[in-house]
């Protein structure tokens, strides 16, 4: 399982229509490598909560297949999820447990002998361990979802899915939070998150995936994804305004501000030409002076919301 | 066979226990002794014998029955629904757990919970009424599976109840009514002719009466009728359980 070339998680065109006719998922494939962490971004509703329950066991595929660790979640379910650790969206707690009691059931539900210390080590690693005997019902909301993190880890998964982990969490326990993710990233464990965060896929993942409308748009290296989507704007400050823009630059499709001082100009990064000097000596050329020179690139948020927006109008 | 989970399960289920031991054991003892004034004291000191068995004995088979039907079924029902309504459930459906071990979890607990208030029952009665029991081993058989059979069933209730109502609804309007129609309190022979009929027809009856023989030797009904009515209905609770499962029935999508 150690070889890189075999991915951890295989979906293969993995579909799923619900009882109401809802169609959920619509196909997807996707390949999870071993010890990565993913993000998979979409807007509400768009499949990213059915597929990791599809893949934890909680929602069965109607078409297509699934392998963890090379081995397929309906027929080897016994093998698959004692790999993987789920951590759901909702607060789902029994009320009345005690936190120690409910990350013991855990453990001992996903098939390992009782086992003191590791669970001491676990709540030690969220910070809950002087709250171990405690009833759930009167942890607050952040430790709820830290009682729940400590129950899939429970079982020391191997894939750990967080359904939006962050979501009416403060600040302070992201922060703990992703700071857990990057040392069982450092153990070895893979990490899938799906989150409405734009910001904590571009800082925490290696891959992203964007999902919409059941579809898995794209799915790329961070990097590579900003590298190939992303559009960089260059701003150019004048001297002067200009009324009119000569005709001679007609082909930049510049932006003009509306006190005529600033021109932008949209590139794409990946293109063979970036065609800036072109426009310079044509500014040159036109005799517009320059004062300043700026560029930006376009951040996973503007990405994502072309990706999506690009794929409704489909 | 993942007995890990197995034992995770039924601790949880027996902790959840202990933590309401007021109403899980306390109270059917309450309303059994209460039954006992009345019924035995009060009432039954008026009654003769009833088939050559004290009407204070007589009663205490069927008020062991009427708490373990009610307990088991409620017990059952409720160690399953309560994880369906709070979200919790989603755990043991995506745990490496089989629906076969998912139902010994929380059957057994359930019927191991009915086991202990039946057992608390028939030693209070023995403090108020001679008992005698003519045969323990039948005895212990028809408790047993009693305990299991209508676990069971509470189990389907909980499975099948998406509202507290209907969690309450079966237990109240269909299983009281049969327990107490079922010869709890009477021999089926002290009701008129059509309507020992009629009590044919009523599925607890077997299990009172079975359960009464191995007390005293008196019966409504053959014992291997009792005995083929429990097996019967064990059997049929384990069939539909099972197809529940099978189709994920209102747990799994």
């Amino acid at each position: 399982m150690s070889n890189e070339n075999t991915p951890i998680v295989s979906v293969r065109g993995l579909t799923k229509t619900y009882d109401g006719g809802h169609q959920a998922l619509k196909g997807i494939d996707l390949d999870i490598r071993e010890g990565e962490i993913l993000a998979l971004l979409g807007p509400n509703g768009a499949g990213k909560t059915t597929l990791i329950s599809t893949v934890c066991g909680l929602v069965t595929p109607s078409s297509g297949t699934v392998t963890v660790g090379g081995h397929d979640i309906i027929k080897d379910y016994r093998v698959t999820r004692k790999l993987i650790g789920l951590v759901p969206q909702e607060l789902t707690l029994g009320a009345f447990d005690l936190v120690g009691d409910t990350v013991r059931f855990s453990r001992g539900l996903f098939g390992l002998p009782p086992n003191e210390d590791r669970i001491d080590e676990i709540l030690t690693d969220l910070s809950l361990i002087d709250k171990k005997d405690d009833p759930v019902n009167r942890l607050s909301g952040g430790m709820k979802r830290r009682v729940l993190i400590a129950k899939a880890l429970s079982h020391e998964p191997r894939v750990l899915f967080l359904d939006e982990p962050t979501a009416g969490v403060d600040v302070e326990l992201r922060k703990d939070m992703w700071k857990l993710v990057e040392k069982l990233r450092q153990d070895g464990v893979t990490i899938i998150l799906t989150t409405h965060y734009i910001e904590e896929a571009e800082e925490i993942a290696d891959r992203v995936g964007v999902i919409s409308d059941g579809r898995l748009l794209v799915i790329d290296e961070k990097a590579n994804l900003m590298a190939s989507l992303g559009r960089k704007q260059l701003m150019v400050d004048l001297r002067a305004p200009v009324e009119v823009l000569p005709d001679s630059l007609s082909k930049f499709n510049l932006e003009r501000s509306d006190d005529g001082l600033r021109l932008t100009y949209t590139f794409d990064t990946q293109g063979e030409r970036t065609g800036i000097t072109a426009l310079l000596q044509a500014l040159n050329a036109a005799g517009i002076g320059l004062k300043d020179l700026n560029t930006s690139q376009s951040s996973l948020e503007d990405i994502f919301v072309n990706l999506v927006h690009r794929d409704h109008e489909r | 066979m993942n007995v890990e989970a197995i034992k995770a399960i039924y601790i949880n289920e027996m902790r959840r226990t202990r933590k309401t031991l007021m109403q899980s054991i306390a109270s059917p003892v309450i309303s059994t002794v209460l039954y006992f004034v009345v019924f035995g004291s009060a009432i039954g000191s008026r009654i003769q014998s009833v088939e050559g068995v004290e009407y204070g004995s007589f009663i205490v088979p069927g008020l062991i029955m009427l708490s373990l039907l009610t307990q088991s079924i409620s017990n059952a029902s409720f160690g399953i629904f309560f994880p369906k309504f709070t979200g919790t459930v989603y755990e043991v459906m995506s745990a490496p757990i089989s629906f076969f071990e998912v139902l010994v979890g929380y059957v057994g607990a359930a019927a191991t919970k009915s086991l202990i208030i039946g057992t608390i029952i028939l030693i209070t009665a023995s403090l108020f009424v001679e008992l005698r029991i003519a045969h323990p081993f039948w005895m212990v058989a028809f408790l047993l599976m009693t305990c299991i059979a209508f676990s069971l069933f509470g189990f389907i209730i909980g499975l099948w109840a998406d509202n507290f109502e209907k969690l309450q609804l079966i237990p109240l309007l269909v299983i009281t009514p049969l327990v107490f129609l079922g010869g709890s309190f009477y021999s089926v022979s002290m009701l008129p002719e059509f309507w020992q009929k009629v009590t044919l027809l009523n599925p607890v009856l077997y299990l009172i009466s079975g359960f009464r023989w191995s007390f005293f030797e008196v019966s409504d009904v053959s014992v291997t009728v009792s005995l083929i009515m429990i097996t019967g209905f064990l059997i049929a609770c384990l069939i539909v359980v099972w197809a529940m499962f099978k189709t994920g029935y209102k747990l799994k999508q």
